[in-house]
């Protein structure tokens, strides 16, 4: 235990000395992301699914759509529910059971960043008012924890959601039947994608590894939408952030958004 | 759905777009917490209670070189017009993480190795903004338990109503409004140590939002510190 917190604080010494020269650990500048790969279909079973590797941290998410209730006061929209977990097999540290604050903050803040960009038009997702509605689930797994899960599982689950096929559903008596064989492309509006930056020092990163993240001092993820909106946030970490740094930061995730949604789109 | 904003530029509850709800808050209101706080914040009723530096139980979340900060936010079943589960809940749990972080920045702990400073926040009655009106309660129940600290943590949310940049959303503003960005700022240090944002802002309405907001933290802050000199050094002579 007190030999990992002497390492923390040397590693930190020494990602400070390079940032001072516009390098990481890595060999990374500042504003790099580490290689994003995305592969779509890998879960056939499920209605859309993905795999993403960003750097050495690896995420496989599911899209699955069903029937369902809608929320009581939300009648007149679909449901849309975002989860994620860091399965026991991504890390060291990660134990089975409950989930930690952590991982709901990592589920919560995926969650946001599709519903508040307003990715899917829900109300296209209503069989009968205020009684029967259609379900879209997207389920993350972490498979592989090496940094900056919020912005892979963010890109895992909207290049899944992009991917996928709604089966059509039918009333009949009230109730709601699959319609073999019929199926469309989900309601997109707009394409959100997550930056996630750390501040170490008074330096500003992009997509943090974990040794990163481990010395950092304070993290921002910023997610935008296509049409060039700031939509959802989420501060964490230790310390803060002065004014002109998150403003720096939210033009960061404007400019690195810009280059990642191009390569979400084309899996449209 | 109720019209968030007249043609007067006037709020639903009768504010203008640059003022704070009525705010209240006494210090050192429980007699067995080392340290205690209460604000009523608009229609928002909260209790926090700070206890420690203590032992730290379980004892393996001891760090040997510094104490440790825990914080829970918890709403009571009666605070909310549809009962509330009063198990906690995920956004309970997410709120408690980003609170303790919002607070970390300000108190300094390493004096205090293998201790814990356990924060407790109970929302009595929630109508929009608890997460900003807790830590005001918050930061200062760990300064009225005597914690170092850097600075005293103000909070307080700014968004997009009716087209507009407003301060201090309320309960229908939040429900009905199109962004709500909450914001915990330290005034003498001017560091932001949280921040959220749910709904959408261009880039200009983003920096305009901020600003709303730290403006927004910066008269709390002065409230804050009003309730602590009332309690500290009033009757002096």
């Amino acid at each position: 235990m007190a030999n990992s917190v002497i390492l923390a604080q040397l590693k930190r010494e020494q990602i400070l000395e390079l940032l001072k020269e516009g390098k990481r650990l890595d060999g990374r500048g500042l504003e790099d992301q580490r290689p994003l790969s995305i592969d779509v279909g890998v879960i056939p079973k499920a209605n859309g699914s993905a795999r993403v590797r960003l750097g050495d941290t690896e995420i496989v998410t599911g899209v699955k759509i069903q029937p369902d209730k809608p929320f009581p006061d939300l009648g007149d929209k679909g449901i849309l529910i975002c989860t994620a977990e860091i399965l026991p097999l991504a890390d060291p540290n990660a134990e089975p059971g409950p989930p930690s604050e952590e991982v709901i903050e990592l589920a919560r803040v995926v969650d946001r960043g599709i519903r508040e960009t307003e990715m899917l038009d829900l109300h296209q997702l209503v069989l009968i008012e205020n009684k029967s509605v259609i379900g879209i689930f997207i389920d993350s797994s972490v498979t592989d924890a090496n940094g900056n899960l919020f912005d892979a599982c963010s890109y895992a689950s909207v290049a899944a959601l992009l991917s996928c096929t709604v089966p059509k559903y039918e009333i009949q008596n009230e109730a709601p039947v699959l319609v073999e064989g019929v199926t469309s492309k989900p309601p997109v509006k707009t394409i959100p994608v997550s930056v996630t930056m750390a501040r170490i020092g008074d330096h500003i990163i992009i997509d943090p590894s974990s040794d990163e993240e481990a010395c950092m001092d304070a993290r921002l993820t910023i997610t935008t939408n296509t049409e060039g909106n700031i939509c959802a946030i989420q501060k964490g970490g230790i310390d803060g952030f002065t004014l002109e740094q998150v403003i720096r930061c939210s033009e960061i995730a404007l400019s690195v958004g810009t280059k990642i949604r191009k390569q979400l789109e084309k899996l449209m | 759905m109720t019209q968030l904003m007249n043609e007067n530029g006037i709020r639903c509850d009768g504010r203008r777009v640059d003022q704070l709800r009525n705010i209240s808050i006494k210090v050192g209101v429980l007699k067995n917490a080392d340290g205690s706080a209460y604000i009523e914040f608009g229609k928002n009723k909260i209790l926090a209670g700070v206890f420690g530096p203590r032992d730290v139980h379980p004892k393996h979340m001891a760090n040997q070189d510094s104490g440790i900060l825990r914080c829970r936010y918890h709403m009571s079943p009666f605070s909310v017009t549809e009962r509330k589960n009063p198990a906690p809940s995920r956004r309970e749990i997410e709120i408690s993480k980003v609170i303790k972080e919002a607070l970390l920045p300000a108190v300094i702990l390493k004096d205090f190795p293998r201790t814990v400073v356990d924060v407790f926040i109970e929302v009595l009655q929630a109508d929009g903004g608890t997460r900003c009106a807790a830590l005001d309660a918050a930061s200062i129940a760990l300064a009225d338990a005597g914690i170092p600290m850097r600075d005293l943590v103000s909070a307080c949310a700014a968004g997009k109503v009716a087209d507009q940049i407003v301060l201090d959303i309320n309960n229908e503003e939040d429900q009905e409004g199109q962004a709500d960005m909450p914001i915990a700022y330290m005034p003498n240090l001017e560091k932001i140590t949280l921040m959220q944002l749910d709904g959408i802002l261009s880039p200009s309405e983003y920096k305009k939002c901020v600003q709303t907001g730290i403006n927004g933290c910066k008269l709390v802050y002065e409230m804050q510190r009003k309730a602590l000199m009332d309690k500290y050094f009033t009757n002096e002579t």
